[in-house]
Protein backbone atom coordinates (compact mmCIF):
# COMPACT_ATOMS: atom_id res chain seq x y z
CA UNK A 1 0.00 0.00 0.00
CA UNK A 2 2.13 2.18 0.92
CA UNK A 3 4.81 1.08 -1.71
CA UNK A 4 1.64 2.03 -4.56
CA UNK A 5 1.44 5.88 -2.71
CA UNK A 6 5.40 6.05 -3.63
CA UNK A 7 5.05 5.63 -6.73
CA UNK A 8 2.17 7.69 -7.31
CA UNK A 9 4.44 10.66 -5.34
CA UNK A 10 7.16 9.82 -7.57
CA UNK A 11 5.26 9.59 -10.75
CA UNK A 12 3.69 13.23 -9.95
CA UNK A 13 6.28 14.64 -9.27
CA UNK A 14 8.33 13.66 -12.40
CA UNK A 15 5.24 14.35 -14.50
CA UNK A 16 5.35 17.93 -12.81
CA UNK A 17 8.79 19.19 -13.84
CA UNK A 18 7.85 17.17 -17.53
CA UNK A 19 5.33 19.78 -17.29
CA UNK A 20 7.59 22.91 -16.91
CA UNK A 21 9.40 22.25 -19.87
CA UNK A 22 6.20 22.34 -21.74
CA UNK A 23 5.07 25.72 -20.08
CA UNK A 24 8.29 27.13 -20.38
CA UNK A 25 8.59 26.92 -23.85
CA UNK A 26 4.88 28.15 -24.31
CA UNK A 27 5.82 30.77 -21.88
CA UNK A 28 8.57 31.98 -24.30
CA UNK A 29 6.57 32.06 -27.25
CA UNK A 30 3.67 33.75 -25.17
CA UNK A 31 6.33 36.63 -24.09
CA UNK A 32 8.28 36.80 -27.28
CA UNK A 33 4.71 38.20 -28.92
CA UNK A 34 3.33 40.32 -26.28
CA UNK A 35 7.12 41.69 -26.19
CA UNK A 36 6.80 41.99 -29.78
CA UNK A 37 3.47 43.58 -29.85
CA UNK A 38 4.40 47.32 -31.27
CA UNK A 39 6.23 46.29 -33.85
CA UNK A 40 3.55 43.45 -34.90
CA UNK A 41 0.92 46.16 -34.27
CA UNK A 42 2.58 48.92 -36.95
CA UNK A 43 4.87 46.80 -39.28
CA UNK A 44 1.70 43.61 -39.84
CA UNK A 45 2.81 41.19 -42.40
CA UNK A 46 5.49 43.92 -44.00
CA UNK A 47 7.73 43.21 -40.96
CA UNK A 48 8.99 40.23 -43.16
CA UNK A 49 9.27 41.22 -46.27
CA UNK A 50 10.11 45.15 -45.95
CA UNK A 51 14.19 45.10 -47.08
CA UNK A 52 14.79 48.35 -44.55
CA UNK A 53 16.34 47.90 -41.27
CA UNK A 54 16.83 51.47 -40.50
CA UNK A 55 16.27 51.92 -36.60
CA UNK A 56 17.12 56.02 -37.04
CA UNK A 57 13.86 56.63 -39.15
CA UNK A 58 12.11 53.46 -37.13
CA UNK A 59 11.55 51.53 -40.47
CA UNK A 60 12.00 48.11 -39.64
CA UNK A 61 12.13 45.19 -42.14
CA UNK A 62 13.34 41.73 -41.19
CA UNK A 63 13.63 39.86 -44.98
CA UNK A 64 17.47 40.58 -45.20
CA UNK A 65 17.90 38.39 -42.09
CA UNK A 66 15.38 35.88 -42.92
CA UNK A 67 17.33 35.12 -46.31
CA UNK A 68 20.63 35.59 -44.47
CA UNK A 69 19.09 32.78 -42.55
CA UNK A 70 17.94 30.46 -44.93
CA UNK A 71 20.27 30.96 -47.04
CA UNK A 72 23.31 30.28 -45.25
CA UNK A 73 21.31 27.45 -43.42
CA UNK A 74 20.47 25.81 -46.70
CA UNK A 75 24.29 26.11 -47.73
CA UNK A 76 25.95 24.70 -44.74
CA UNK A 77 23.24 21.82 -44.97
CA UNK A 78 24.60 21.53 -48.78
CA UNK A 79 28.12 20.75 -47.19
CA UNK A 80 27.74 19.10 -44.48
CA UNK A 81 25.18 16.79 -45.87
CA UNK A 82 27.57 14.49 -47.68
CA UNK A 83 30.36 14.76 -45.23
CA UNK A 84 28.16 14.27 -42.79
CA UNK A 85 26.61 10.78 -44.11
CA UNK A 86 30.21 9.70 -45.35
CA UNK A 87 31.16 9.84 -41.73
CA UNK A 88 27.90 8.02 -40.78
CA UNK A 89 28.35 5.52 -43.66
CA UNK A 90 32.11 4.97 -42.47
CA UNK A 91 31.65 4.46 -38.87
CA UNK A 92 28.98 2.43 -39.61
CA UNK A 93 29.51 0.33 -41.75
CA UNK A 94 33.05 0.30 -43.18
CA UNK A 95 35.28 1.01 -40.53
CA UNK A 96 36.83 -1.57 -38.36
CA UNK A 97 35.45 -2.35 -34.98
CA UNK A 98 38.91 -0.74 -33.32
CA UNK A 99 38.20 2.93 -34.55
CA UNK A 100 34.43 2.64 -34.48
CA UNK A 101 34.23 4.17 -30.72
CA UNK A 102 37.10 6.30 -31.09
CA UNK A 103 35.62 8.13 -34.15
CA UNK A 104 32.20 8.48 -33.31
CA UNK A 105 33.66 10.19 -29.96
CA UNK A 106 35.68 12.45 -31.94
CA UNK A 107 32.89 13.44 -34.24
CA UNK A 108 30.77 13.65 -31.25
CA UNK A 109 33.25 15.80 -29.81
CA UNK A 110 33.23 18.42 -32.19
CA UNK A 111 29.75 19.55 -30.83
CA UNK A 112 31.19 20.22 -27.44
CA UNK A 113 33.26 22.90 -28.42
CA UNK A 114 31.76 26.15 -27.57
CA UNK A 115 30.72 28.45 -30.66
CA UNK A 116 32.81 31.16 -29.65
CA UNK A 117 35.75 29.42 -30.40
CA UNK A 118 34.65 28.38 -33.71
CA UNK A 119 33.95 32.40 -34.18
CA UNK A 120 37.76 32.66 -33.44
CA UNK A 121 39.45 30.03 -35.39
CA UNK A 122 36.94 30.97 -38.20
CA UNK A 123 38.20 34.94 -38.02
CA UNK A 124 41.93 34.89 -37.09
CA UNK A 125 42.49 30.76 -39.30
CA UNK A 126 39.95 30.47 -41.94
CA UNK A 127 39.04 33.58 -43.30
CA UNK A 128 42.67 34.41 -44.37
CA UNK A 129 42.66 30.55 -46.40
CA UNK A 130 38.59 31.81 -47.56
CA UNK A 131 40.35 35.04 -48.74
CA UNK A 132 42.92 33.21 -50.61
CA UNK A 133 40.67 30.78 -51.94
CA UNK A 134 38.44 33.63 -53.04
CA UNK A 135 40.90 35.17 -54.86
CA UNK A 136 42.14 31.99 -56.48
CA UNK A 137 38.90 32.08 -57.90
CA UNK A 138 38.75 32.23 -62.26
CA UNK A 139 37.27 35.24 -63.80
CA UNK A 140 34.84 33.43 -65.22
CA UNK A 141 33.09 32.31 -62.18
CA UNK A 142 33.63 36.05 -60.21
CA UNK A 143 31.36 37.39 -63.01
CA UNK A 144 28.60 34.87 -61.70
CA UNK A 145 26.09 35.87 -59.21
CA UNK A 146 27.08 33.53 -56.92
CA UNK A 147 30.68 34.82 -56.44
CA UNK A 148 30.16 38.54 -57.03
CA UNK A 149 31.65 40.97 -54.78
CA UNK A 150 34.97 42.09 -53.63
CA UNK A 151 36.73 38.75 -51.84
CA UNK A 152 36.47 39.90 -48.38
CA UNK A 153 37.36 36.92 -46.59
CA UNK A 154 34.30 37.38 -43.92
CA UNK A 155 30.96 37.00 -45.86
CA UNK A 156 28.29 34.06 -46.30
CA UNK A 157 30.37 31.61 -47.83
CA UNK A 158 32.72 32.03 -45.13
CA UNK A 159 29.70 31.85 -42.05
CA UNK A 160 28.16 28.55 -44.23
CA UNK A 161 31.49 26.84 -44.17
CA UNK A 162 31.85 27.65 -40.01
CA UNK A 163 27.88 26.51 -40.14
CA UNK A 164 28.89 23.31 -41.91
CA UNK A 165 31.66 21.64 -39.56
CA UNK A 166 29.62 22.34 -36.65
CA UNK A 167 26.19 20.87 -38.11
CA UNK A 168 28.11 17.81 -38.55
CA UNK A 169 27.96 15.92 -35.71
CA UNK A 170 24.53 16.41 -35.12
CA UNK A 171 23.60 15.08 -38.22
CA UNK A 172 26.36 12.36 -38.83
CA UNK A 173 25.44 11.20 -35.06
CA UNK A 174 22.02 10.72 -35.47
CA UNK A 175 22.35 8.68 -38.82
CA UNK A 176 25.02 6.78 -37.87
CA UNK A 177 22.30 5.86 -34.86
CA UNK A 178 19.48 4.92 -37.54
CA UNK A 179 21.97 2.88 -39.79
CA UNK A 180 22.91 0.93 -36.82
CA UNK A 181 19.23 0.31 -36.04
CA UNK A 182 18.43 -0.82 -39.22
CA UNK A 183 17.84 -4.63 -38.68
CA UNK A 184 20.18 -7.08 -40.06
CA UNK A 185 17.37 -8.83 -42.11
CA UNK A 186 17.47 -6.16 -43.88
CA UNK A 187 21.10 -6.56 -45.40
CA UNK A 188 20.99 -10.22 -45.81
CA UNK A 189 18.15 -9.84 -47.90
CA UNK A 190 20.06 -7.86 -50.29
CA UNK A 191 23.74 -9.74 -49.68
CA UNK A 192 21.22 -13.05 -50.41
CA UNK A 193 20.17 -11.28 -53.45
CA UNK A 194 23.76 -10.92 -54.80
CA UNK A 195 24.28 -7.82 -53.60
CA UNK A 196 27.70 -6.30 -52.99
CA UNK A 197 28.99 -4.49 -49.65
CA UNK A 198 27.88 -0.91 -51.37
CA UNK A 199 24.41 -2.62 -52.45
CA UNK A 200 23.73 -3.45 -49.10
CA UNK A 201 24.66 -0.44 -47.27
CA UNK A 202 22.28 1.49 -49.97
CA UNK A 203 19.62 -0.73 -48.86
CA UNK A 204 19.84 -0.40 -45.12
CA UNK A 205 20.29 4.08 -46.36
CA UNK A 206 17.00 3.52 -47.98
CA UNK A 207 15.22 1.91 -45.11
CA UNK A 208 16.45 4.80 -42.77
CA UNK A 209 15.44 7.43 -45.07
CA UNK A 210 13.12 8.96 -43.12
CA UNK A 211 14.95 9.09 -40.30
CA UNK A 212 18.38 10.18 -42.30
CA UNK A 213 16.12 13.31 -43.64
CA UNK A 214 15.20 13.62 -40.27
CA UNK A 215 18.79 14.11 -39.26
CA UNK A 216 19.33 16.41 -42.01
CA UNK A 217 17.14 18.33 -40.70
CA UNK A 218 17.90 18.52 -37.17
CA UNK A 219 21.40 19.78 -38.36
CA UNK A 220 18.88 21.93 -40.03
CA UNK A 221 17.51 23.29 -36.65
CA UNK A 222 20.90 23.76 -35.27
CA UNK A 223 22.03 25.99 -37.93
CA UNK A 224 19.30 28.26 -37.95
CA UNK A 225 20.04 29.37 -34.66
CA UNK A 226 23.82 29.42 -34.13
CA UNK A 227 24.74 33.00 -33.37
CA UNK A 228 28.01 33.43 -32.22
CA UNK A 229 30.30 31.87 -34.67
CA UNK A 230 28.09 32.76 -37.48
CA UNK A 231 28.49 36.62 -36.15
CA UNK A 232 31.96 36.82 -36.00
CA UNK A 233 32.26 35.70 -39.62
CA UNK A 234 29.63 36.54 -41.71
CA UNK A 235 29.86 40.54 -41.86
CA UNK A 236 26.62 41.68 -40.38
CA UNK A 237 25.54 43.64 -43.46
CA UNK A 238 22.06 43.30 -43.91
CA UNK A 239 21.30 42.87 -48.08
CA UNK A 240 20.08 40.11 -49.99
CA UNK A 241 22.43 38.68 -52.29
CA UNK A 242 22.99 34.72 -54.01
CA UNK A 243 27.04 35.88 -53.62
CA UNK A 244 29.26 33.92 -51.16
CA UNK A 245 30.85 36.70 -50.89
CA UNK A 246 28.61 39.58 -49.77
CA UNK A 247 29.13 39.98 -45.83
CA UNK A 248 25.30 39.52 -45.01
CA UNK A 249 23.28 39.10 -41.47
CA UNK A 250 21.21 36.58 -39.95
CA UNK A 251 18.25 36.76 -37.70
CA UNK A 252 20.17 35.00 -34.61
CA UNK A 253 23.38 37.95 -35.16
CA UNK A 254 21.35 40.69 -35.90
CA UNK A 255 19.81 39.98 -32.36
CA UNK A 256 23.20 39.27 -30.61
CA UNK A 257 24.56 42.42 -32.12
CA UNK A 258 22.06 44.97 -31.61
CA UNK A 259 19.89 43.99 -28.41
CA UNK A 260 22.21 46.19 -26.15
CA UNK A 261 21.84 48.85 -28.48
CA UNK A 262 17.88 49.31 -29.18
CA UNK A 263 17.07 52.53 -27.34
CA UNK A 264 13.70 52.67 -28.24
CA UNK A 265 10.75 50.46 -27.54
CA UNK A 266 9.98 49.94 -31.00
CA UNK A 267 13.21 49.02 -32.02
CA UNK A 268 13.48 46.77 -29.21
CA UNK A 269 9.99 44.87 -30.25
CA UNK A 270 10.99 44.81 -33.84
CA UNK A 271 14.36 42.78 -32.51
CA UNK A 272 11.96 40.81 -30.34
CA UNK A 273 9.50 39.59 -33.21
CA UNK A 274 12.89 38.74 -35.24
CA UNK A 275 13.47 36.29 -32.44
CA UNK A 276 9.91 35.10 -32.13
CA UNK A 277 9.71 33.97 -35.67
CA UNK A 278 13.13 32.38 -35.37
CA UNK A 279 11.89 30.12 -32.22
CA UNK A 280 8.76 29.75 -34.32
CA UNK A 281 10.86 28.62 -37.19
CA UNK A 282 13.12 26.73 -34.84
CA UNK A 283 10.66 24.45 -33.03
CA UNK A 284 8.86 23.74 -36.64
CA UNK A 285 11.70 22.81 -37.68
CA UNK A 286 12.90 20.18 -35.13
CA UNK A 287 9.35 19.10 -34.91
CA UNK A 288 9.40 17.49 -37.78
CA UNK A 289 12.96 16.32 -37.89
CA UNK A 290 11.65 14.56 -34.62
CA UNK A 291 8.75 13.33 -35.94
CA UNK A 292 10.66 11.66 -38.96
CA UNK A 293 13.14 10.23 -37.06
CA UNK A 294 10.92 8.45 -34.35
CA UNK A 295 8.15 7.35 -37.25
CA UNK A 296 11.75 5.58 -38.21
CA UNK A 297 12.83 3.80 -35.34
CA UNK A 298 9.09 2.86 -35.04
CA UNK A 299 9.82 0.67 -37.59
CA UNK A 300 12.51 -0.36 -36.90
CA UNK A 301 11.01 -2.04 -33.60
CA UNK A 302 8.76 -3.75 -35.55
CA UNK A 303 9.96 -7.01 -36.02
CA UNK A 304 10.47 -7.14 -39.80
CA UNK B 1 37.52 -69.44 -62.25
CA UNK B 2 37.15 -65.87 -60.14
CA UNK B 3 39.34 -64.77 -57.69
CA UNK B 4 37.93 -63.16 -54.60
CA UNK B 5 38.74 -60.17 -55.87
CA UNK B 6 37.01 -60.41 -59.43
CA UNK B 7 34.08 -60.95 -56.91
CA UNK B 8 34.00 -58.15 -55.13
CA UNK B 9 34.44 -56.10 -58.20
CA UNK B 10 31.54 -57.88 -59.53
CA UNK B 11 29.11 -57.58 -56.76
CA UNK B 12 30.37 -54.00 -56.68
CA UNK B 13 29.51 -53.54 -60.33
CA UNK B 14 26.61 -55.06 -59.72
CA UNK B 15 25.44 -53.36 -56.52
CA UNK B 16 26.70 -50.14 -56.25
CA UNK B 17 26.97 -48.40 -52.96
CA UNK B 18 24.21 -45.99 -51.69
CA UNK B 19 26.50 -43.42 -51.55
CA UNK B 20 28.32 -43.95 -54.89
CA UNK B 21 24.26 -43.43 -56.08
CA UNK B 22 24.39 -40.25 -54.38
CA UNK B 23 27.21 -38.45 -55.55
CA UNK B 24 25.97 -39.08 -59.23
CA UNK B 25 23.45 -37.03 -58.82
CA UNK B 26 24.42 -34.39 -56.10
CA UNK B 27 23.82 -30.35 -56.48
CA UNK B 28 26.00 -29.75 -53.81
CA UNK B 29 28.52 -32.18 -52.08
CA UNK B 30 30.21 -31.78 -48.39
CA UNK B 31 33.55 -32.79 -47.48
CA UNK B 32 35.21 -32.73 -43.69
CA UNK B 33 33.19 -29.27 -43.00
CA UNK B 34 34.57 -26.98 -39.82
CA UNK B 35 33.21 -23.97 -39.18
CA UNK B 36 34.42 -21.21 -36.64
CA UNK B 37 32.70 -18.17 -35.02
CA UNK B 38 36.28 -16.86 -33.44
CA UNK B 39 37.65 -19.73 -31.78
CA UNK B 40 34.45 -21.57 -31.33
CA UNK B 41 34.03 -24.54 -33.01
CA UNK B 42 30.56 -25.05 -34.06
CA UNK B 43 30.58 -27.40 -37.54
CA UNK B 44 32.59 -30.69 -36.91
CA UNK B 45 33.75 -32.33 -40.25
CA UNK B 46 30.16 -32.19 -41.93
CA UNK B 47 30.17 -34.37 -44.82
CA UNK B 48 26.90 -34.85 -47.17
CA UNK B 49 25.84 -34.86 -50.55
CA UNK B 50 22.96 -32.92 -51.30
CA UNK B 51 20.65 -34.38 -54.58
CA UNK B 52 19.63 -31.95 -57.41
CA UNK B 53 16.06 -31.38 -57.08
CA UNK B 54 14.95 -32.75 -54.05
CA UNK B 55 13.84 -31.26 -50.81
CA UNK B 56 16.61 -31.78 -48.25
CA UNK B 57 15.07 -31.11 -44.56
CA UNK B 58 18.33 -30.23 -41.91
CA UNK B 59 17.08 -30.69 -38.60
CA UNK B 60 17.98 -30.82 -34.91
CA UNK B 61 18.16 -28.94 -31.51
CA UNK B 62 18.80 -25.30 -30.74
CA UNK B 63 22.45 -25.19 -31.51
CA UNK B 64 23.17 -27.80 -33.29
CA UNK B 65 24.94 -25.72 -36.14
CA UNK B 66 21.98 -26.57 -38.62
CA UNK B 67 21.53 -22.65 -39.29
CA UNK B 68 25.35 -22.42 -39.66
CA UNK B 69 25.63 -25.20 -42.01
CA UNK B 70 22.57 -23.40 -44.40
CA UNK B 71 24.27 -20.17 -43.98
CA UNK B 72 27.30 -21.71 -45.17
CA UNK B 73 25.92 -23.01 -48.74
CA UNK B 74 25.58 -19.30 -49.87
CA UNK B 75 28.26 -17.95 -47.39
CA UNK B 76 26.19 -15.86 -45.85
CA UNK B 77 28.51 -15.98 -42.81
CA UNK B 78 31.31 -14.54 -44.76
CA UNK B 79 28.93 -10.88 -43.23
CA UNK B 80 30.23 -12.08 -39.78
CA UNK B 81 33.57 -10.76 -38.00
CA UNK B 82 35.82 -13.47 -37.10
CA UNK B 83 34.12 -16.30 -39.20
CA UNK B 84 35.91 -19.32 -40.72
CA UNK B 85 35.65 -22.24 -42.82
CA UNK B 86 37.01 -25.40 -43.30
CA UNK B 87 36.78 -28.51 -45.41
CA UNK B 88 35.10 -28.17 -49.12
CA UNK B 89 31.41 -27.02 -49.96
CA UNK B 90 30.64 -27.49 -53.70
CA UNK B 91 28.00 -26.97 -55.79
CA UNK B 92 28.36 -29.09 -59.70
CA UNK B 93 31.42 -29.72 -58.42
CA UNK B 94 33.18 -26.30 -57.90
CA UNK B 95 34.13 -25.82 -54.39
CA UNK B 96 32.50 -22.21 -53.35
CA UNK B 97 35.35 -21.60 -50.28
CA UNK B 98 37.87 -21.51 -52.94
CA UNK B 99 39.91 -17.77 -53.17
CA UNK B 100 38.33 -17.73 -57.20
CA UNK B 101 34.98 -17.98 -56.13
CA UNK B 102 32.55 -14.79 -56.90
CA UNK B 103 30.54 -14.66 -53.66
CA UNK B 104 28.10 -12.19 -55.45
CA UNK B 105 27.65 -14.82 -58.33
CA UNK B 106 27.39 -17.53 -55.77
CA UNK B 107 24.73 -16.04 -53.78
CA UNK B 108 22.91 -15.31 -57.10
CA UNK B 109 22.95 -18.87 -57.77
CA UNK B 110 22.23 -20.14 -54.33
CA UNK B 111 19.02 -18.04 -53.17
CA UNK B 112 17.75 -18.01 -49.35
CA UNK B 113 14.84 -17.30 -47.73
CA UNK B 114 15.15 -16.13 -43.81
CA UNK B 115 13.27 -17.01 -40.44
CA UNK B 116 11.29 -13.84 -40.46
CA UNK B 117 10.14 -12.41 -43.43
CA UNK B 118 12.17 -9.38 -44.59
CA UNK B 119 10.56 -7.18 -47.51
CA UNK B 120 12.09 -4.65 -48.28
CA UNK B 121 10.55 -0.68 -47.76
CA UNK B 122 9.45 -0.44 -51.35
CA UNK B 123 6.78 -1.75 -52.88
CA UNK B 124 5.55 -5.27 -53.81
CA UNK B 125 6.93 -4.68 -57.39
CA UNK B 126 10.27 -3.38 -56.45
CA UNK B 127 10.70 -5.93 -53.92
CA UNK B 128 10.61 -8.52 -56.72
CA UNK B 129 13.06 -6.42 -59.12
CA UNK B 130 15.24 -5.51 -56.63
CA UNK B 131 17.69 -8.40 -57.48
CA UNK B 132 17.26 -8.12 -61.17
CA UNK B 133 17.88 -4.27 -60.72
CA UNK B 134 20.90 -4.87 -59.39
CA UNK B 135 22.04 -7.63 -61.93
CA UNK B 136 22.19 -4.53 -64.15
CA UNK B 137 18.18 -5.67 -66.04
CA UNK B 138 16.49 -2.09 -66.79
CA UNK B 139 14.17 -3.01 -69.59
CA UNK B 140 10.31 -2.72 -68.28
CA UNK B 141 9.02 -5.28 -70.17
CA UNK B 142 11.38 -8.13 -69.24
CA UNK B 143 11.02 -7.22 -65.53
CA UNK B 144 7.29 -7.25 -66.01
CA UNK B 145 7.69 -10.45 -67.25
CA UNK B 146 9.92 -11.53 -64.44
CA UNK B 147 7.78 -10.36 -61.77
CA UNK B 148 4.78 -11.28 -62.75
CA UNK B 149 6.53 -15.08 -63.54
CA UNK B 150 7.92 -15.30 -59.84
CA UNK B 151 4.79 -14.35 -58.23
CA UNK B 152 2.85 -17.22 -60.01
CA UNK B 153 5.65 -19.64 -58.83
CA UNK B 154 5.36 -18.65 -55.22
CA UNK B 155 1.74 -19.01 -55.54
CA UNK B 156 0.88 -15.15 -54.57
CA UNK B 157 0.23 -13.49 -58.09
CA UNK B 158 -3.39 -13.88 -57.45
CA UNK B 159 -3.40 -12.28 -54.41
CA UNK B 160 -1.51 -9.54 -55.18
CA UNK B 161 -1.38 -8.63 -59.22
CA UNK B 162 -3.72 -5.27 -58.87
CA UNK B 163 -2.17 -4.17 -56.39
CA UNK B 164 1.68 -4.27 -57.37
CA UNK B 165 2.99 -0.47 -56.44
CA UNK B 166 1.72 -0.93 -52.73
CA UNK B 167 3.90 -1.26 -50.26
CA UNK B 168 5.12 -5.15 -49.26
CA UNK B 169 4.64 -3.96 -45.64
CA UNK B 170 1.04 -3.84 -46.29
CA UNK B 171 0.76 -7.76 -46.69
CA UNK B 172 0.13 -9.87 -43.94
CA UNK B 173 2.94 -12.36 -42.49
CA UNK B 174 2.61 -15.16 -44.48
CA UNK B 175 2.33 -13.36 -47.64
CA UNK B 176 5.04 -12.11 -46.26
CA UNK B 177 7.20 -14.71 -46.73
CA UNK B 178 5.87 -15.68 -50.28
CA UNK B 179 7.35 -12.49 -51.37
CA UNK B 180 10.55 -13.14 -50.46
CA UNK B 181 10.68 -16.85 -51.91
CA UNK B 182 8.90 -14.38 -55.04
CA UNK B 183 12.22 -12.60 -54.36
CA UNK B 184 14.98 -15.02 -54.41
CA UNK B 185 13.20 -16.49 -57.32
CA UNK B 186 13.32 -13.63 -59.40
CA UNK B 187 17.29 -14.17 -60.10
CA UNK B 188 16.52 -17.30 -61.44
CA UNK B 189 19.01 -19.38 -58.64
CA UNK B 190 19.12 -23.19 -58.82
CA UNK B 191 19.64 -23.94 -55.45
CA UNK B 192 17.08 -22.67 -52.51
CA UNK B 193 17.95 -22.11 -48.91
CA UNK B 194 14.99 -21.93 -46.36
CA UNK B 195 16.22 -21.27 -42.63
CA UNK B 196 12.71 -21.86 -40.78
CA UNK B 197 10.62 -20.08 -43.44
CA UNK B 198 7.37 -20.97 -41.74
CA UNK B 199 8.67 -20.70 -37.88
CA UNK B 200 6.43 -17.34 -37.65
CA UNK B 201 3.58 -18.28 -39.53
CA UNK B 202 0.06 -19.28 -37.90
CA UNK B 203 -0.89 -23.03 -39.06
CA UNK B 204 -3.09 -21.91 -42.96
CA UNK B 205 0.22 -19.78 -43.90
CA UNK B 206 2.53 -22.85 -43.19
CA UNK B 207 0.57 -25.16 -45.15
CA UNK B 208 0.54 -22.82 -48.48
CA UNK B 209 4.16 -22.35 -47.63
CA UNK B 210 5.01 -26.28 -47.72
CA UNK B 211 2.38 -26.85 -50.84
CA UNK B 212 5.05 -24.41 -52.19
CA UNK B 213 8.50 -26.22 -51.55
CA UNK B 214 6.31 -29.58 -53.41
CA UNK B 215 6.25 -27.59 -56.01
CA UNK B 216 9.23 -25.49 -56.35
CA UNK B 217 11.70 -28.83 -55.84
CA UNK B 218 10.86 -29.66 -59.97
CA UNK B 219 12.52 -27.11 -60.97
CA UNK B 220 14.93 -26.36 -57.75
CA UNK B 221 17.50 -27.72 -55.39
CA UNK B 222 15.75 -27.16 -52.07
CA UNK B 223 17.51 -27.24 -48.55
CA UNK B 224 15.46 -26.35 -45.40
CA UNK B 225 15.88 -26.33 -41.41
CA UNK B 226 13.38 -26.55 -39.50
CA UNK B 227 12.22 -27.13 -35.63
CA UNK B 228 9.15 -28.94 -36.57
CA UNK B 229 9.60 -32.38 -37.35
CA UNK B 230 6.06 -33.03 -38.53
CA UNK B 231 7.32 -30.05 -41.18
CA UNK B 232 10.35 -32.02 -42.27
CA UNK B 233 8.50 -35.26 -43.01
CA UNK B 234 5.45 -33.60 -44.28
CA UNK B 235 8.38 -31.70 -47.26
CA UNK B 236 11.33 -33.33 -47.45
CA UNK B 237 12.77 -36.25 -49.20
CA UNK B 238 16.10 -36.39 -47.29
CA UNK B 239 16.80 -35.97 -43.63
CA UNK B 240 19.89 -34.73 -41.88
CA UNK B 241 20.19 -34.79 -38.25
CA UNK B 242 22.52 -32.06 -36.31
CA UNK B 243 23.44 -32.67 -32.99
CA UNK B 244 26.17 -30.00 -31.36
CA UNK B 245 27.79 -29.44 -34.63
CA UNK B 246 27.80 -33.17 -35.98
CA UNK B 247 25.69 -34.20 -38.58
CA UNK B 248 24.68 -37.49 -36.59
CA UNK B 249 22.60 -39.26 -39.53
CA UNK B 250 21.63 -38.50 -43.23
CA UNK B 251 18.90 -40.50 -44.87
CA UNK B 252 15.50 -40.69 -46.64
CA UNK B 253 13.73 -38.96 -44.65
CA UNK B 254 11.19 -41.78 -44.06
CA UNK B 255 14.35 -43.92 -42.73
CA UNK B 256 15.08 -41.13 -40.38
CA UNK B 257 11.55 -41.08 -38.92
CA UNK B 258 10.30 -44.83 -39.43
CA UNK B 259 13.49 -46.60 -39.09
CA UNK B 260 16.88 -44.47 -37.88
CA UNK B 261 19.87 -46.37 -37.33
CA UNK B 262 21.53 -43.86 -34.41
CA UNK B 263 19.81 -44.10 -31.07
CA UNK B 264 19.60 -40.13 -31.07
CA UNK B 265 17.94 -40.05 -34.16
CA UNK B 266 15.32 -42.10 -32.55
CA UNK B 267 15.30 -40.06 -29.22
CA UNK B 268 14.88 -36.78 -31.51
CA UNK B 269 12.41 -37.54 -33.70
CA UNK B 270 10.50 -39.47 -31.50
CA UNK B 271 10.61 -36.43 -29.04
CA UNK B 272 12.38 -37.52 -26.22
CA UNK B 273 14.62 -34.37 -25.63
CA UNK B 274 14.83 -31.54 -28.23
Amino acid sequence: MRRSADDRVFRITTGMFAAIVLLLVIGIGFELWRQSMLSIDKFGFRFWTGRVWDPVSGEFGALPFIWGTLYSSFLALLLSTPIALGIAIYISELSPGMLRQPLAYLTELLAAIPSIVYGLWGVFVLTPIVRKLELLLPESLRRTPFFSGPPLGVGMGMAAIILSIMVIPFTSSVAREILKNVPIAQREAAYALGATRWEAIKVAIGFGKTGIIGAIMLGLGRALGETMAVTMVIGNNPQISPSLYAPQYTMAAVIANEFTEAADDLYLHALIEIGLLLFIITIFVNFISRFFIWTTKQRMERPA
Amino acid sequence: MLTAIDMERFNAALAPSAAALESMNAKISVRDFDFFYGSAKVLHGITLDIPDRQVTALIGPSGCGKSTFIRSINRMNDIIPNARAKGTISIDGRAIYSSDTDVVSLRRRVGMVFQRSNPFPKSIYDNIAYGLRIGGMRNRRELNNVVERSLIRAALWDEVKDRLNESAFALSGGQQQRLCIARALAVDPEVLLMDEPASALDPIATTKIEELIWDLKVNYTIVIVTHNMQQAARVSDRTAFFMLGRLVEYADTKTIFMNPKEKMTEDYVTGRFG
